[in-house]
């Protein structure tokens, strides 16, 4: 067995099991909240520019059920590191994904092309997890839907601007659609579907 | 994970349990949480899932306890009711099971509770943004009495054909003059998905619109997950002329007096004698302890009822 393999990976979650709980209760939180900003602790040390708060939600959701999108040109690091921790399949073809990783919310795939369900089983859908800078309530992007009072208002920093337009056209044909978390280097906010944007 | 997940969190081990961290193994909560997080972007919508085979029977809550399993963490508070009562043999065992599973804290107080599973009630007391409810649901499908086949019940939810469940109303108005279904009364969350509220009278319908808490709905036999998010749309079904309408009593709580809960009728003798007392015991002794007296809580008769079990071992389940 190659053991130098394994010590270059970096460590994934402390406690798998407690970990994995608090971590799906906090994506549990903020996606049936959307809009809500909710921090991760006790992180996972991933390798760059992996984030932790991305990394712990793969970690705590994804397995060998569920395959998952990386950009082609992403440092081998990070694959390995995905595939020892979760045990989960890569793919490039956004269209076989469950999960997807987006490194840089300023530089988007073409988010169409993850899978959006069907009318009979709209649940066989992707989600999408996108890095960026920073998420602040209160301010920016109006947000209503399931989930939220009256409205809420997100900022996100270090995301296309075209985003917004894209995410809108996804909620339009609900109920199908991918669902999205976006991920600051220890924050989280979530988008199902049934958000509705107004930019 | 591979290495890790062999390493049982304290707490269990410390029980001297063999299992792991709330009964189910790590890919299983994956699996049931990957459900859950779909069911929450698409309200009213049932996700099948692999539910598995649990300690117990199917009809004992096998679906709601496969959800708790999934989402209860060490610093939850656990509530179970059965018919309101948290008292009850269903509500006892899975209580139990969970403390020792998964160490968690109990509660037969509504308020204090994080994580409330129940099989045919939401209690009366208003649920709070930091509370998820559970419920174990036994027939997930609200087309199913009017059509048996799978393949078709999913079609007519993929074409919101849903024609047949108004029919069906109808075909009680026409019989009985009004809405027979006192229920698992169908609701449309969100406008978009006929769902089935699992046997909660229609009472606590309006209870999910609108709602601040998170509501989640296993059925372990049946294999779905479905879920009503926090402030929610959910509309029980009816007509113009036929609005929909919740049970109401003629008389009170015997106990505590109460004219706005749901109330079980309990016969007391067998020469008539009966009376009527809340369906959710923490909203009744809550109320008496704040000072609200019915018209029968002083009769020592019926202490049973109001809780003030005897103390020695072995005692009844009420």
């Amino acid at each position: 067995m190659p053991e130098f393999a394994y010590e270059n990976i970096s460590p994934g979650l402390q406690h798998p099991v407690l970990d994995s709980q608090r971590i799906f209760r906090a994506v549990l939180l903020t996606m049936s909240r959307p809009g809500t900003v909710t921090v991760l602790g006790n992180w996972p040390a991933p390798p760059s520019p992996l984030k932790p708060a991305a990394a712990s939600v793969c970690l705590a959701l994804a397995d060998l059920d569920t395959p998952l999108w990386l950009e082609s040109t992403i440092h081998s690091d990070i694959q390995t590191y995905l595939r020892f921790h979760c045990g989960c399949p890569l793919t490039q073809k956004q269209e076989d994904a469950s999960f997807a990783v987006v490194m840089d919310g300023n530089d988007l795939p073409d988010l169409k092309k993850f899978e959006a369900g069907t009318e009979e089983y709209p649940d066989r859908s992707a989600t999408v997890i996108i890095q960026v800078r920073e998420l602040n309530v209160g301010r920016g992007v109006t947000l209503t839907g399931p989930g939220i009072k009256d409205s809420t208002k997100l900022t996100v920093d270090g995301l296309d601007s075209g985003f917004w337009h894209e995410f809108k056209k996804n909620s339009e044909r609900f109920p199908l659609g991918y669902d999205v978390i976006l991920a600051s280097d220890t924050e989280i906010a979530s988008l199902p579907r049934t958000v509705r944007v107004e930019v | 994970m591979i290495a890790q997940e062999n390493a049982a969190p304290v707490s269990t081990a410390a029980t001297g349990e063999e299992y792991n961290f709330a009964y189910l193994d790590e890919q299983t909560k994956r699996m049931v949480r990957r459900a859950v997080l779909k069911a929450v972007a698409i309200p009213g919508y049932q996700v099948p899932f692999a539910g598995r085979e649990m300690p117990m029977p199917y009809g004992w809550g096998t679906g709601g306890i496969q959800l708790s399993a999934s989402i209860l963490g060490p610093d939850d508070v656990f509530k179970v009711i059965d018919q309101g009562a948290d008292d009850t043999t269903n509500a006892v065992s899975i209580r139990k099971f969970f403390e020792r599973v998964a160490d968690v804290e109990t509660t037969e107080r509504t308020s204090e509770a994080t994580v409330i599973q129940t099989r045919h009630r939401i209690p009366e007391e208003p649920l709070t943004e930091e509370q998820i409810m559970v419920y174990q649901v036994p027939i997930p499908e609200p087309l199913r009495w009017m059509e048996a086949r799978e393949t078709e019940t999913r079609k007519m939810h993929a074409l919101e054909e849903y024609g047949v469940m108004h029919v069906k109303l109808y075909e009680d108005i026409a019989r009985h003059g009004r809405i027979a279904t006192n229920y698992m009364y169908p609701v449309m969350v969100n406008g978009r998905y006929v769902m089935s509220p699992s046997p909660i009278p229609k009472f606590d319908n309006p209870k999910l619109d609108r709602s601040p808490a998170l509501h989640l709905l296993g059925a372990g036999r049946e294999k779905r997950i479905y879920a009503v998010p926090p402030y929610t749309d959910v509309k029980s079904l009816d007509f113009e002329d036929h609005p929909f309408e919740v049970e109401t009593w003629d008389e009170c709580c015997g106990l505590c007096g109460s004219e706005t809960s749901y109330l079980d009728e309990v016969i007391l003798d067998d020469a008539g004698g009966r009376m009527f007392v809340c369906s959710d015991t923490d909203y009744c002794s809550r109320r008496r302890e704040s000072g609200h007296l019915g018209p029968m809580a002083a009769r020592e008769d019926l202490d049973e009822l109001k809780g003030d079990r005897p103390a020695q071992e072995g005692g009844h389940n009420g």
